[in-house]
């Protein structure tokens, strides 16, 4: 029987290595998905890793995965911080709604000035918009104790509410023949996050996406706040200790990621979405926590983690166009992925080992029953 | 054809340029390439799966003359652009964009592409080689109004709501004036689902409704839910949207107003094939078959089922609009005057209810 | 205060009806986080459920089996949840989310081709005088046999965790895993079940929708239902009794809204619709600083791995 004992430490080559092997696996049990839907499983396997990278159209698809990862590396980004330190904000998505909200409406609030000034601050108002729906987890807990899990879950179905209140009402565009949804900022050039390269739509949050994983490697290999994070996460009381305050850590880690989630909301409005609509949040919040696992909560693996579910899904729209494979198997590919993803990493964490060979005793376990693993 | 499109993009040519170059005219051995965008799931039963209904129409009709490909599921938003982009990508030479979110997004690429052929649903935006559809649903909802009228023991009929757009108080209004004439002491229920398929909520405002003593729904949502409410509670009559919802004749569906667009669909490929396509504003409804009225069962008395046969031969032979005055608004101030009808563009931007209708339209 | 008419029995009836799903998805939801597990995949779990029971029904003509399948389907999609996050350690949160997306992908596959079938209808049970009753038959007694199960069930999941030394063990295991497992008590064990249960009942809850509600398959059939009943889980501070008013209560809120609007009285939608969830804040921060804090806060083990260092 196999047991699990746990490394001391990750192990890098495991680390490095289990992404690859999950990525396989999912290749072959996705091949045999799309063989039993009646599809050549070489032929949508193909599509969806390789023709988005190196295809017939890879100089409109390049430039694509960036755009639609940038969103979901900015919010993971922010949140491994926190979730390093064992601080649990899965509400990014509440937060990426209310960034978009408060930076268009102090966009609006401006309309139709021409003005280079109205861009910075709406990025600024989102941003602060995003921190300031953090912070009220952040507080709670600090103050109260509450579970800051469940509170800023809680706070993403208030968000939502919030966006078809204004969609329907303060923001609604008031030429938009009673259509729900806002002005669209991205036709209005002082509001507009434009395309700074012509031709490959690549625009500030991706810009912004990349700086996050600069900035976040140097805070986390260097800096004090770095140190502070990864301290509380392996121990709280050595952190304590060492004079890192909880409380402090708590605001840190929930702004920043607060921030960043609205920053990325706010990029998405003004950009690729253009307007504030009803149905304007499609579940970035949620998928960059499923992201930040994936790059192990490290920036770099972030970067490469968003970027391959930007291969999933827009390999997958390629497949679902040119093998008719319905989007529900895109969806379950994309689910199987995940799962080999999370589960290799026991690899990298745990060490297997055949029960009865030598395990190094642990003075308290002697009397402790067999757990059947 | 292709081969030019892919060495052009292979080579590294951005979609900037290459619309700048113009895509190569297609050989004429090739099959015309059509693509649909589709909001929801085809297998949503209502809106999206109505419009691939008319897609398959298309395959059926044209055979091997025409190949279709879509995309189901496409976020009105970010993606959209995408997606429409891939699409031409992949070879479309006429693309459907079915829902009005992606008025934006199919505008831009409209204009990236010139030699792609663009038609978006319920939108207002044209360009050359972007043209507009929809349908007149107002003329179905004047039937279904009147048998609805009639078919009221309370005198409390229920319009269930999604958002309050001009099409859906097309929907009220033109269902409320005919159900008016057909019973005089008729009152009309609106409830405001905020969505356009959440069958829970759907099914509590059927529910909710009926509590209020309202014997006959008409809705605006695409779920079944309302039907089944109806039915368990007996004695209360309903229509199909969208789809037929045949699963429950006769009763509680004893009609239905169904969305078709497979002529419509099939009448622009024919264009585009032959090369007379060129871009237009299209409203069509009775006339045009794009808006049916599905079988009125035998619960409804064979007089009424007459009538209501005849409204629909009339609006489909012209010499009636469901719009006629004299007709006031909510308020009392004078709308239409009698025998004048309503415009179009009225219509398209219609924001408010006729008089008799209680409540208010949320702003 | 005068409603335009609506009735409060009226209200109360459908209130048990539209809160039955949430109601169902919430317990076992609650009894898997009773055990010290987050599981964020509700949603999967439901719609997987409900085409699972969907799909049963049709085939056998039964809707008891077809909730039987229901459960079924809930429970086996639970099981990749349990494996992962058990013995494989990974992340319960991220997990739940995979679960969610993998379930919707899922559901819709199996239910391509049952598009416009109608189910076989549920019974509905008319209790015989209890119905009767003025008043309170029409409220109590006059529903289907799956809104009684729902019922029976937090009866007997409150029964099960405080009267009963196996529901004792699963609190003392959701607790504190640690203490748990060297007081002998099979953590990993007791959990697998804990999430197999709440598998079961997701699947219940969503069967419900798509069996009894719509009652037809179509895409998408829960639209949502399954974040809600973690709401619930929490407003209800892991309570088995509370549960049941927290799922009339977010259940009750859009039923009196629409009931409201039917009234011709205006209602701003969004801001009712908000309500519950900022009750739900409202609760955590109470039960988290009061006195009862020791009695009522969340589980001390929930969502943290377990691993047994020996």
């Amino acid at each position: 029987m196999i047991v699990l004992e746990k490394r001391p430490n990750p192990s890098r080559a495991w680390a490095f290595a289990t992404p690859v092997l999950a990525v396989i696996a999912t290749m072959i049990a996705g091949g045999l998905l799309f063989a039993a839907l009646g599809k050549d499983p070489v032929l949508a396997i193909r599509t969806i890793f390789w023709d988005p990278l190196f295809g017939d159209f890879a100089s409109y698809t390049r430039p694509q995965l960036l755009i639609k990862a940038g969103p979901l590396i900015l919010i993971a980004v922010g949140l491994s911080f926190g979730f390093r330190a064992g601080i649990w904000n899965i509400g990014a998505e509440g937060q990426y709604i209310l960034g978009a909200l408060t930076g268009a409406a102090v966009g609006l609030a401006f309309y139709p000035t021409e003005s280079r000034l109205v861009f910075p601050l709406m990025v600024a108002a989102g941003a602060l918009g995003g921190i300031a729906w953090a912070l009220i987890p952040a507080l709670l807990k600090i103050r109260f104790g509450t579970n800051e899990i469940l509170v800023s879950l809680m706070l993403v179905y208030v968000a939502t509410n919030l966006l078809a209140y204004a969609a329907l009402g303060p923001l609604q565009n008031p030429e938009g023949m009673g259509f729900p949804g806002s002005r669209n900022l991205s036709q209005w050039l002082a509001a507009a996050n434009l395309e700074l390269f012509p031709g490959t739509g690549i625009h500030w949050g991706v810009i912004a996406a990349g700086l996050a994983v600069i900035v976040a490697h140097v805070l986390l290999a260097r800096h004090v706040f770095g140190f502070a994070v990864r301290l509380a996460g392996q121990s709280p009381r050595a952190a304590a200790f060492a004079g890192v305050s909880p409380s402090r850590l708590v605001l840190a880690c929930m702004a920043m990621s607060g921030g960043l989630a609205g920053a990325a909301g706010l990029f998405e409005v003004t950009g690729p979405a253009g307007q504030i609509s009803i149905d304007f949040n499609v579940g970035y919040g949620f998928t960059a926590i499923i992201v930040a696992f994936l790059g192990r909560l490290h920036p770099v693996g972030i970067l490469l983690a968003g970027l391959l579910m930007a291969l999933t899904y827009i390999g997958g729209e390629m497949a679902q166009l040119q093998l008719s494979l319905p989007a529900a198997a895109i969806q379950l590919f994309q689910g199987m992925l995940l799962f080999f993803l999370l589960a290799m990493d026991v690899l990298t964490q745990f060490r297997l080992r055949w029960k009865g060979a030598p395990v190094v005793p642990a003075p308290a376990a002697a009397a402790a029953p067999q757990e059947a693993s | 054809m292709k081969l030019n499109r892919r060495t052009l993009l292979a080579s590294g040519a951005s979609a900037a340029t290459l619309a700048t170059l113009g895509l190569p005219v297609r050989a004429q051995t090739e099959p015309l390439k059509v693509g649909f965008i589709y909001v929801g799931p085809i297998g949503d039963g209502g809106w999206t799966f109505q419009h691939d209904l008319g897609r398959l129409a298309v395959e059926e009709h044209f055979g091997d003359a025409v190949e279709t490909i879509y995309q189901e599921s496409v976020p009105e938003g970010a993606d959209a652009e995408r997606a429409i982009t891939q699409m031409v990508l992949a070879g479309a030479d006429l693309i459907f964009t079915t829902s009005f979110g992606f008025m934006d997004a199919t505008a831009n690429v409209a204009a990236q592409f010139p030699d792609v052929k663009f038609e978006h649903a319920t939108g207002y935006k044209t360009a050359d080689n972007l043209a507009v559809y929809d349908a007149r649903f107002y003329e179905g909802r004047a039937v279904i109004g009147h048998i609805a009228g009639k078919m009221t023991k309370t005198n409390k009929i229920g319009y269930i709501g999604s958002f309050p757009i001009p099409e859906v108080i097309q929907g009220i209004n033109s269902s409320f004036i005919h159900a008016r004439k057909a019973n005089p002491d008729v009152e009309m229920v609106v409830i405001w689902a905020y969505t356009w398929f959440d069958p829970a909520k759907e099914a509590d405002a059927a529910q909710a409704m009926i509590e209020q003593g309202v014997d006959v729904i008409l809705q605006h949502t695409d779920s079944t839910a309302p039907q089944a409410a109806a039915q368990a509670a007996g004695n209360v009559f309903t229509f199909g949207q969208a789809s037929d919802m045949e699963a429950f004749k006769p009763v509680p569906r004893i009609s239905s107003i169904i969305d078709n667009w497979a002529p419509y669909y099939i009448g622009r490929v024919q264009a585009a094939i032959d090369g007379t396509w060129a871009t237009h504003s299209f409203w069509g409804g009775i006339a045009d078959g794009e808006v049916l009225i599905g079988e009125i069962t035998e619960a409804v008395p064979a007089e009424v089922k007459a009538e209501a046969e005849a409204l629909r031969d009339q609006i489909a032979a012209g010499t009636y609009h469901p719009f006629t005055g004299p007709l006031n608004k909510q308020d009392g101030t004078p709308w239409l005057a009698e025998g004048q009808t309503a415009t179009d563009e009225e219509l398209r931007g219609l924001n408010f209810y006729v008089e008799g209708i209680a409540g208010e339209i949320p702003a | 205060m005068d409603l335009g008419g609506i009735s409060p029995i009226l209200l109360l009836a459908s209130l048990m009806v539209a809160s039955t799903p949430i109601l169902l998805a919430a317990l076992g939801e609650l009894v898997v986080e009773r055990a010290g597990v987050l599981n964020l995949g509700v949603e999967g779990m439901m719609i997987t459920g409900a085409i699972t029971g969907f799909a049963t029904a049709v085939a056998t003509g039964s809707p008891a089996l077809g909730f039987l399948g229901a459960a079924a389907g809930g429970a086996a999609l639970s099981v990749i949840f349990a494996v992962l996050v058990l013995w494989l350690k990974s992340n319960q949160v991220a997990t739940g989310l995979a679960l969610t997306l993998f379930g919707l992908g899922l559901a819709s596959l199996i239910g391509q081709g049952y598009q416009g079938i109608r189910a076989p209808s549920t019974a509905r049970l008319d209790i015989p005088l209890l119905s009767d009753i003025p008043a309170l038959g029409p409220i109590l007694f006059r529903h289907d046999w799956v809104v009684y199960l729902g019922l029976a069930l937090v009866a007997g999941t409150w029964w099960f965790l405080s009267r009963t030394r196996a529901g004792l063990t699963l609190r003392a295991v959701g607790e504190n895993h640690d203490a748990a497992h060297a007081l002998g008590y099979h953590v990993l064990r007791l959990r697998f079940l804990a999430i197999l249960f709440g598998g079961a009942c997701a699947g219940l809850g969503g069967a419900y929708l798509s069996l009894v509600r719509v009652p037809q398959w179509t895409e998408g059939v829960t639209a949502g239902a399954g974040w809600i009943a973690l709401a619930i889980v929490v407003f209800a501070s892991w309570r088995p009794l509370r549960l049941l008013l927290g799922a009339w209560l977010f259940g009750g809120i859009s039923v009196l809204q629409l009931n409201l609007q039917a009234a011709n009285v205006p209602v701003p939608v969004e801001v009712l619709s908000m309500a519950p969830y900022l009750v739900t804040i409202l609760v955590l921060v109470l039960i988290s600083s009061g006195r009862g804090r020791a009695r009522l806060a969340a589980p001390g083990s929930l969502g943290q791995p377990f691993h047994a260092s020996r």
